[in-house]
């Protein structure tokens, strides 16, 4: 295995166990949503499975969060937080629904 | 062990998950550090008074954020080991040595110290005595403390409750440590078992086990969890916490041998078992 392929599979094991639950965006997520949205139900835009939010997976880095589907793994939120702004990017997702 | 001094009243004044508490649970708040316990040799639990507090359920969370002096910031997620009916709430925090927030919690803060944090956080991973049973919880290292939560909730509200009442409430604690000096609520998880014939705690130990032990001494694994969990027939309320590797092992076997998925719920801790 040269080290490239190494490198890359290790940053792959080290992602992997990095891997959070939904239930870890809660805190940012609240800064945007009023109801507590973990327990809100998500249609995922790609793959059309809905699940609770507290179910996506999340990765977590320094500016923000990605939260991705459990089935497809494709994006469904991403929340960011560069200096002083809130980015939220909601295109994986198709409908929140959530109890109010 | 955490509830000395602690009114039971208080905590309940707004319903948590109402309108009014959400918009109050954002808001960063000022702590105060009333008390601070040794849980084990790198764990200590805060007792904290946090003022307009609104209270939570049991399995959730708050976002503990430090401040430099040149204003660099670094925030983590503690779970919460009290029950929704202590006013004060707890946070057992197990130190990782390279860790940014953890030292400062377990090794610096104390007694009428101040600690900025947010919550309760999370509607997902709680569970409410009024949810019901069985209970089935896994615990992997620090991952014990929003389960002891649950437990510390369920031991409360089913004090007074008749024989009938703790019967749809049993409960199962599978709860994995590295040496029994690790484990933490040692002395609360024995006397909450032995008052209680529906609770039951076994421990597995992965690195070191004291002489004469007799609980388990492997990692779980698939036969653990077949002879400790309940039948999946039973529909048992699943709640698995702890480092990632584990909880994914844990969550995949459960729905291996049947267990309904919207029945598991997780917590990942990350790669560290410590803070989320």
């Amino acid at each position: 295995m040269d080290d490239e392929t190494r490198n890359a599979s290790a940053e792959r094991v080290d992602g992997e166990a990095r891997r959070l639950d939904g239930n870890a965006a809660a805190g940012i997520l609240s800064e945007i949503f009023v109801p507590d949205v973990t327990a809100a139900h998500a249609t995922c835009a790609n793959c059309g499975t809905i699940r609770a939010m507290g179910a996506l997976l999340v990765y977590s880095h320094g500016m923000g969060m990605v939260m991705r589907c459990p089935d497809c793994d494709a994006v469904v939120l991403r929340v960011a937080r560069p200096r002083r702004q809130l980015w939220v990017d909601l295109t994986g997702v198709k409908i929140i629904v959530m109890a109010g | 062990m955490v509830t000395r001094g602690v009114s039971s009243v208080t905590a309940a004044t707004r319903e948590p998950g109402s309108r009014a508490s959400r918009a109050a649970a954002i808001a960063w708040r000022l702590a105060t550090v009333v008390d601070v316990v040794t849980e084990t040799p790198r764990a200590r639990t805060l007792v904290l008074d946090v003022p307009g507090w609104p209270g939570h359920r049991a399995g959730q969370h708050v976002d503990v954020r430090l401040t430099a002096d040149d204003g660099y910031q670094a925030e983590r997620s503690y779970s919460i080991a009290s029950p929704p009916e202590e006013a004060r709430i707890a946070l057992t925090v197990q130190r990782l040595d390279d860790g940014e927030v953890s030292p400062y919690l377990t090794d610096v803060l104390r007694t009428g110290d101040r600690l900025e944090l947010r919550g309760p956080i999370g509607g997902y991973f709680v569970w409410d005595v009024a949810f019901g049973g069985p209970l089935f919880l896994v615990a992997g290292g620090s991952g014990i403390v929003p389960l002891m939560a649950i437990l510390r909730h369920r031991a409360g509200a089913l004090l007074g409750a008749n024989m009938r009442a703790r019967h749809g409430v049993p409960a199962r604690l599978l709860y994995s440590s590295r040496r029994w000096e690790d484990v933490f609520y040692r002395a609360e998880l024995a006397r909450l078992a032995e008052d209680d014939e529906t609770l039951e705690v076994a421990f597995t130990l992965t690195h070191e086990a004291p002489r004469g032990w007799t609980g388990f001494r492997r990692l779980i694994d698939r036969m653990m969890l077949a002879e400790v969990a309940w039948p999946p027939a039973e529909r048992p309320k699943v709640f698995v916490c702890g480092p990632t590797p584990l909880v994914e092992a844990v969550a995949t076997t459960l729905v291996e041998l049947g267990h309904d998925p919207a029945l598991v719920k997780t917590e990942r801790f990350g790669p560290t078992g410590g803070s989320a």
